[in-house]
C-alpha cells in the first residue's frame, strides 16, 4: 500500500515535471522542472530495487548535465520569446502524432508475454544476501569490463571534443610565449649605431629606427 | 494493488512519448530538443531497469549504466556545439542552422 502510494507520488510528478520541461516558457524553469524530474526518477529506481543507478542518476544527471544545461542557458544570449513564437503551429501534429505514439506504446505495455526462452536465457542473475552496488561491480568489472573500458573512452572523447569546440584564442588578449621568450638573444633586442660626431645619422641610414634617427639628426 | 512491471513500462511510455512531443513542440529551440532527448533517454533507463528487475537480470541495470554515459557524453558534446554555433551565428534557432545544405 505504502509502495503503491510512493510510485504514484514519483510516478505523477516525474510526468508532471516531463511535460512542465516541454511546455514551459523560460528555459531555465525548463532545466529545473528537468532536475524534479530526474530526481523522482531516481526514486523510481530505488522502488524497483536498483539503488546504485538511482544515486548515479542524481550525481550524473543533477549534479552534472542538468547544471550543463543550465550555464549554457543562462550564458547564451537568447531571445527565447522570439523561438517560442511558432509553437501553436506544431501542436496539432505534435498532438497527432504523439497520441498515435503513445497509444501503440499502451497497448504493447497492456499486451505482452515473456517468452518462454527468456529465465533460460539470464546470463547474471541478481545475487541475494549483497548489495545492489556490489553486484554490478561483480559484473561489470569481469564480464561486462571492455564495456566499462569503452564508455570510458567514450567520456574521454566527449571530453576533449568539448574543450576542443568550445576553446577560443582571443586576438586582442597578450600572451606569453615562453619559447620565444627564450629564444631572445641580445642582438635581437639592441642595436648599437655608431654616430658620427656633427653629422647624425641621416634620415636613410637606418630604416625602423628613422624616427629616432630624425630626432637624433636634429638634436645634434 | 501491487505495483508490477506494467506500472513501470507505463510510465516509460508517458514519458517517451513526452520526449517526442517534446521535440515537435519546441522544433525551433536546441536547448529545449537537448532535454527532450535527455528525457527520451531516462525512459529507455527506466524500461531497462524494470525488465532487469522483473526478470531478475543485473545485465539491464549495466546497460542503463552505459546509456547514462553515453547519455551525458552526448549531452556535454550538443551543449558545446550549441555554444559554438551560437557565437558564430548570434541565434540557436533551427532554421538558422543550414550550413551544410549545400
Amino acid at each position: 500500500m505504502i509502495a503503491a502510494a510512493f510510485f504514484y507520488l514519483f510516478a505523477g510528478i516525474l510526468v508532471a515535471s516531463a511535460f512542465m520541461v516541454i511546455a514551459s516558457k523560460n528555459p531555465v524553469h525548463s532545466v529545473l522542472y528537468l532536475i524534479l524530474a530526474f530526481v523522482n526518477a531516481a526514486g523510481l529506481f530505488v522502488m524497483m530495487g536498483a539503488e546504485f543507478l538511482a544515486m548515479i542518476l542524481v550525481v550524473v544527471y543533477v549534479g552534472a548535465v542538468a547544471v550543463l544545461f543550465l550555464f549554457v542557458v543562462m550564458m547564451l544570449d537568447v531571445d527565447f520569446a522570439e523561438l517560442k513564437k511558432g509553437v501553436l503551429q506544431y501542436l496539432p501534429v505534435g498532438l497527432l502524432l504523439g497520441g498515435i505514439f503513445l497509444a501503440e506504446l499502451l497497448l504493447v505495455v497492456g499486451s505482452w508475454v515473456i517468452g518462454p526462452g527468456v529465465p533460460k536465457a539470464i546470463t547474471a542473475p541478481i545475487p541475494t544476501g549483497i548489495s545492489n552496488t556490489e553486484a554490478i561491480g561483480l559484473v561489470l568489472y569481469t564480464k561486462y569490463v571492455y564495456f566499462f573500458q569503452i564508455s570510458g573512452m567514450i567520456l574521454l572523447v566527449a571530453m576533449i571534443g568539448a574543450i576542443v569546440l568550445t576553446l577560443r584564442h582571443k586576438e586582442r588578449v597578450k600572451r606569453q610565449n615562453i619559447s620565444a621568450q627564450n629564444a631572445r638573444t641580445p642582438e635581437m633586442s639592441m642595436q648599437v649605431v655608431k654616430v658620427r660626431q656633427g653629422q647624425g645619422l641621416g634620415s636613410n641610414a637606418l630604416g625602423s629606427n628613422s624616427v629616432d634617427a630624425n630626432s637624433t639628426g636634429s638634436a645634434s | 494493488m501491487t505495483i508490477g512491471l506494467g506500472h513501470y513500462l507505463s510510465v516509460a511510455a508517458i514519458l517517451f512519448t513526452l520526449g517526442i512531443f517534446g521535440i515537435f513542440l519546441n522544433r525551433k529551440n536546441v536547448i529545449i530538443i537537448l532535454m527532450s532527448i535527455e528525457l527520451i533517454l531516462l525512459a529507455v533507463n527506466i524500461n531497462l531497469v524494470a525488465f532487469s528487475t522483473h526478470l531478475g537480470d543485473i545485465v539491464g541495470q549495466i546497460f542503463a549504466l552505459l546509456v547514462l554515459t553515453v547519455a551525458a557524453a552526448e549531452a556535454a558534446i550538443g551543449l558545446a556545439i550549441l555554444v559554438v554555433f551560437f557565437r558564430n551565428r548570434g541565434t540557436i534557432a533551427v532554421e538558422d542552422i543550414n550550413l551544410m545544405k549545400g
